[in-house]
């Protein structure tokens, strides 16, 4: 430290974050053209909605520690609002439609209100099964009042009706791009909201109950109302997904608001990394490659996910965004050279363990599940016969020898892993003492 | 009074099977401060082990065999994945219990399928009891409620009366002073792990046949014993036994009525048409609101009383 302490002043735009913030809007510009085909299109639509849902979950969980296994009742009931709106529109309603997911967004609001008054008079793990609780509560409320939720079926809607002065321009949301660039502006808007909002007092004073609740009591808040603002203002940018969810599909349905879907926001925000701002975007992008493409090639995609999200909770509790950015610091201090071969081992013996594994479930599920369409499969392009013992037996056998040889070579990866991580930890102490 | 006695009785044996289940759970949750979230898996399990191994052998042999199976794997579970994930603190080991449920759920599908099996009550224990008027009372129902009771009885004397209970008991409030006197308390925690799995699956055994054994089965009762233990209060045995009766009697009574707002209404002279406001919310029965119940006890609870019937802890 120097011996004069210079003013601190409130900087909002730095170098750093002008480059950060103008690369996400370009990359949210420019994804359409690489996107050839209209199912690339779908996929980024949904990875936006994933996206805004992920990260409002993130201010829950990463920001203020509370972990809800109810997020999809505010993002549910934020789409019915908003599909009810859109049909209000049809009937003669002035409100142009890309207001809509703001409709939402204050419907979540608004039932955050009304449902975060209860699930926030507890913390930690209470809240947890409270919040399991209520969502099974609206859950059910859902299917027994027709009327509102539309029963088994749901409710339909139209996204091209309403007026405005954006419609007399050709903005009609009839094309799915001028759809997806209505999520990439809510996208980009509630992302900068939500990252200044973490930079709020009240923002940084969830962070102080996160980490230690008593402390923050004694300083003089009230942690109750702290959870309850941050609970509010999280189903609100829950609701704007929910309002987008509305005009992407155009109709909504009970289960969305399904204890499954809570679920797998959680899943995935964790395995994105719920330490830095931007991993839950990386879980967006984990959860609907899972929710689409991996539910294409496999009938078993939900054991993957369950026990990828189980080695990393155990291994990686930081999810991938904490593993890209030690793999950055490894670079950054010189120390990523050595690591080379102990990842390839790690990779190579992981792919032979992996297949061995995928082989027997996949075998599995054929017996179990889809016996009527025979007994022949292919697992990465080798073939296999789940009524042949041949099979089972290769199978099991790469499995045994893939997982020991992983095993070995995870234990040598650990090792030299470790000795970096202490090289790294004595340089940082060493350029901290050059300081001073 | 036939319909009262019958639904009484029905309503006091799911309520000591939701017992069961919760019972585990809190016993894990207020020793270890684990809310273990896979703990109806292992009930689903315990019923889907007892199905293997009475087809194999029969219901006595599993009713013995599938909750110590049960038991080792939540052992195995404790000691090999959750013990690593105590030191990130509560919020992973609660991730690191809802990853497992997943996983059990999508292994119970793999290994058996999709659709229910056809677990079936033994055939000694099949028929009625005793005939009430019309409605009979059947003796599967009275099994259940002596073991729960017989369950009841010896969870009370090990804690209270054993050695070990002793150690329990120490572990849950001082575990530092319990291990500096040389007692093994991570060996406890695995043990009183496994105990509350054993629990689980037992309840799985005895309830699998009685309701429905399918991969279902967990998410079902999952969501219904966590109310339990917030509105019996956070740790607290005597309040989660309560807590099930209340749900389980409270429960079965709303299936079989089918009152509602209007009849209310109607009989202290207001008339109730399509068009008043707010008709969906006065036209449901209470046999329609039934599976919401539960939860509304919960929201109620918490509204008054937050730390739940016999809680201590007002956080």
């Amino acid at each position: 430290m120097s011996s004069t302490l210079k003013p601190l002043h409130f900087k909002p735009l730095n170098g750093v974050r002008i480059v950060v913030w103008s690369a996400f809007a370009l990359v949210l510009l420019v994804m359409p053209l690489a996107a050839q085909s209209s199912f690339a299109l779908t996929l980024l639509c949904l990875t936006g909605i994933a996206a805004m849902a992920c990260m409002s979950y993130n201010m829950l969980l990463g920001q203020a520690g509370m972990l809800s296994f109810g997020h999809a009742v505010y993002t549910g009931l934020g789409s019915f609002v908003a599909i009810h709106a859109m049909n209000k529109i049809g009937g003669g309603w002035w409100l142009p439609m890309w207001l809509i997911p703001l409709v939402g967004g204050f419907a979540g609001l608004a039932f955050g209100a009304l449902l975060g008054f209860v699930t926030t008079r507890k913390a930690g793990t209470p809240f947890s099964m409270i919040t399991l609780g209520v969502g099974e509560l609206v859950f059910a409320a859902a299917l027994m009042f027709p009327e509102f939720f539309g029963g088994e079926a749901g409710i339909n809607s139209n996204r091209t009706g309403g007026a405005g002065w954006f419609k007399d321009l050709g903005l009609t949301f009839g094309p799915q791009i001028q759809v997806y660039y209505l999520i990439a502006i809510y996208l980009f808007v509630c992302t900068g909201a939500m990252y200044a909002f973490t930079q709020t007092p009240l923002g940084r004073i969830a962070n102080a109950v996160r980490d230690n609740a008593e402390r923050a009591e004694f300083v003089g808040y009230d942690t109750r109302w702290v959870r309850y603002l941050i609970v509010m203002v999280s189903s609100f940018f829950a609701g704007v997904a929910g309002g987008l969810t509305a005009i992407n599909v155009e109709a909504a349905t009970a289960d969305l608001l399904h204890g499954v879907r809570s679920g797998g926001y959680l899943l995935f925000t964790f395995l994105g990394g719920v330490g830095f701002f931007f991993g839950p975007i990386i879980g967006a992008v984990l959860l609907v490659f899972a929710l689409v493409v991996l539910s294409e090639f496999t009938k078993a995609w939900q054991l993957y996910v369950g026990i990828i999200f189980l080695i990393m909770v155990v291994f990686a509790p930081g999810g991938f965004s904490a593993l890209i950015m030690l793999n950055l610091r490894r670079v950054k201090y010189g120390e990523w050279r050595k690591m080379r071969w102990p990842y390839a081992g790690m990779f190579v013996t992981g792919l032979i363990a992996l297949w061995g594994f995928a082989a027997v479930v996949e075998m599995a599920y054929q017996v179990q599940v889809a016996a009527g369409s025979g007994s022949a499969l292919t697992v990465a392009r080798i073939p296999l016969d789940s009524a042949n013992a041949a099979s089972w037996a290769l199978a099991v056998a790469v499995l045994i020898v893939g997982g020991i040889a992983f095993e070995v070579s995870r234990r040598k990866f650990r090792r030299v892993w470790n000795a970096g991580e202490e090289r790294i930890a004595e340089a940082i102490k060493k350029a901290e003492a050059a300081i001073v | 009074m036939e319909f009262f006695t019958i639904s009484l009785l029905n309503g006091v044996s799911y309520g000591l099977l939701l017992f069961m289940l919760s019972a585990g759970l809190t016993l894990i949750f207020s020793m270890m401060g684990v809310l273990n979230f896979a703990h109806a898996s292992f009930y689903m399990l315990g019923a889907y082990l007892a199905f293997q191994v009475s087809e194999w052998t029969n219901f006595w042999v599993a009713f013995l065999v599938a909750p110590v199976l049960v038991a080792i794997l939540g052992g195995l579970f404790e000691r090999v994945v959750l013990r690593k994930t105590h030191k990130f603190g509560h919020v992973a080991e609660l991730l690191v219990t809802f990853g497992l449920s997943f996983v059990i759920l999508e292994l119970v599908q793999l290994i058996w399928g999709r659709t229910p099996v056809d677990y079936k009550v033994p055939a000694a224990l099949e028929g009625s009891l005793f005939n009430l008027y019309s409605s009979s009372f059947p003796v599967y129902r009275a099994f259940m409620m002596l073991v729960a009771f017989g369950m009841l009885g010896s969870l009370f004397l090990i804690l209270k009366k054993t050695r070990i209970g002793l150690v329990i008991q120490a572990a849950l409030t001082h575990p530092e002073t319990t291990e500096a006197l040389g007692h093994n308390v991570p060996q406890v925690f695995a043990l009183v792990f496994a105990g509350g799995c054993a629990l689980a699956a037992l309840a799985g055994v005895i309830g699998g046949n009685a309701f429905i054994t399918e991969p279902g089965m967990a998410q079902a009762v999952g969501a219904i014993i966590f109310v339990v233990v917030v509105v019996g209060g956070m740790g607290s045995l005597a309040g989660a036994l309560i807590a099930s009766l209340v749900i389980g009697v409270g429960q079965t009574f709303a299936v079989g009525l089918d009152w509602s707002f209007i009849g209310g209404l109607q009989s202290l002279g207001i008339e109730v048409t399509p068009e008043t406001f707010g008709y969906p919310v006065w036209k449901l029965k209470i046999s329609q609101v039934a599976p919401i119940l539960p939860y509304l006890l919960l929201v109620v609870m918490l509204v008054v009383r937050p730390k739940g019937i016999m809680g201590t802890r007002d956080e």
